[in-house]
């Protein structure tokens, strides 16, 4: 789990342009709160795709989804789980 | 149901007696059409949107964008206010579901029919209206605004602004707060004037705004959730309607043009008629689109899970491009048909005024801007909206 989000913290770093480091932010911290704006957002899908080698179906393309480092963990992991499947 | 019948019925009279008559000066003149805004209120059309709990019509949205369509027919300008307006009213409605909203709708909006503006747009942040500059400051549950808005239509004539701004001083750029400003604790003091080919009656100046409100009147919901439930798709749809008025207005021109040379050589099918054909089938595209994308909305307006999804944020942006488009197409095919009668600009078929406010929908919002976002959503979007 920590390892996913430090994962997940190097993909925010990279892309979704934060006006804070990612390293300080915490699993629960609401990113939209923190600066992520809509464009980076799909930026950062992109992102997160690329690096854990998933694909989001459409229900998860919404804002919710990427929330909080958190948020985007459970819906990564839901993902790998149904791939492991 | 017949309620809102009569509130269409309603609102042809106000267009046919009261917004037809005016549009021409409302035009030249580039003033605001207020004859329009008191026969508007002196049949409370202006609180349609407003549940009938707190007072209002109770109308569905395609109700009332069948009235700004109605109006927009009549006098382009008088239609888009409208539309404008109840984008406000329908963010209130949607989102303000607090105490003090509740009453700011039943006292202001239904009990003094209240004209409500809106300043999403700011100097400074190159036309991205998901980024403010400006902050909310807030002392003692009073907040205090001040915003260079470059566009607030109507904005001398309104009795309420909703303005975007930074939740606080601290806050990110996108991270975004609406807030109901009332007079008169809100001064607007103008920095430009309004002097443009289409949409004059809008009176679209911009200007300095300077507002203190109850901290209550901040909507409770991030901006961002508002703006992509009910602001966005609404404001598109509510425009595509008007300017399916203004198409709507050029095909019966051109089709009273064609009737008239028939009777000329009764047996002979003018060419023009033709060219009339032609354009009842882009005038039928035009239509289809703008019933089907209000009962679009309609069946998911309460469904927060699909109001999120990207695809129906595409779906919501081509509606704005291709109703722009359209409405250029058919006010073109009109002129076409209806020759030099229709390109002077001293004849009574009033097509040249129709040709410049059609050129303007595809430049408010740029259709650019609006493409620019699609693209970026369908960069991960995975189906077709």
């Amino acid at each position: 789990m920590a390892e996913t989000d430090d994962q997940i913290r190097q993909v925010l770093r990279e892309h979704a342009k934060l006006p804070v480091d990612a390293g300080s932010i915490g699993a629960e911290t609401d990113l939209y709160a923190a600066g992520l704006t809509s464009h980076a957002s799909v930026n950062l899908m992109l992102a997160l795709e690329d690096a854990f080698d998933v694909e989001f179906p459409q229900s998860m393309l919404r804002k919710q989804t990427f929330q909080s480092i958190g948020s985007i963990r459970e819906a990564l992991d839901s993902l790998v789980r149904t791939v492991a499947r | 149901m017949a309620a809102v019948e009569g509130a269409i019925e309603r609102a042809r009279v106000v267009a046919r007696d009261v917004v037809a008559p005016a549009a021409d000066d409302v035009d030249r003149e580039a003033r605001f059409p207020k004859e329009a805004l008191e026969a508007l209120r002196a049949e409370r059309l202006l609180c349609l949107l407003v549940p009938e709990r707190l007072g209002g019509g109770g109308a569905s949205l395609t109700e009332v964008a069948r009235v700004a369509e109605v109006l927009g027919r009549a006098c382009a300008s008088t239609g888009m206010i409208y539309a404008m307006h109840q984008i406000q009213v329908a963010c209130l409605v949607r989102h303000g579901t607090t105490e003090a909203f509740e009453r700011y709708l039943a006292e202001e909006v239904v009990g003094r029919q209240a004209l409500l503006a809106s300043a999403t747009t700011e100097v400074g942040v190159g036309g991205d209206v998901r980024t403010s500059l400006c902050a909310v400051e807030e002392h003692d549950g009073e907040v205090r605004l001040e915003k260079r808005a470059p566009v607030i239509s109507y904005g001398q004539e309104a009795d309420a602004v909703l303005a975007t701004a930074r939740r606080t001083a601290d806050s990110p750029a996108s991270d975004q707060v609406l807030v109901l400003c009332r007079r008169p604790d809100l001064v607007l003091e103008p920095t430009s004037g309004w002097d443009t080919l289409g949409f004059r009656g809008t009176c679209s100046l911009g200007f300095v705004l300077r507002a203190s409100a109850p901290a209550s009147h901040v909507l409770p919901e991030p901006y961002a959730d508002i703006s992509s439930r009910t602001m966005l798709p609404v404001s598109h749809l509510m425009w595509s309607h008007v300017w399916f008025g203004i198409a709507d207005a050029a095909s019966a021109a051109s089709q009273g043009v064609v009737r008239a040379l028939a009777r000329k050589q009764p047996g002979v099918t003018p060419p023009a008629a033709l060219r009339l054909a032609e354009l009842m089938t882009v005038r039928l595209q035009f239509e289809s689109l703008v019933r089907h994308m209000a009962r679009r909305y309609e069946e998911i307006s309460a469904d927060l899970d699909a109001l999120d999804q990207m695809s129906f944020a595409v779906a919501m942006n081509s509606l704005k491009v291709a109703a722009s488009t359209l409405v250029v197409d058919v006010v073109g095919r009109a002129m076409q048909i209806c020759g030099m009668a229709g390109y002077r600009a001293d004849s009574e078929l009033g097509l040249e005024r129709l040709l410049r406010d059609a050129h303007g929908a595809a430049l408010m919002v740029n259709n650019d801007r609006i493409l620019a976002n699609s693209a970026h959503l369908l960069l991960v979007a995975r189906e077709a909206g």
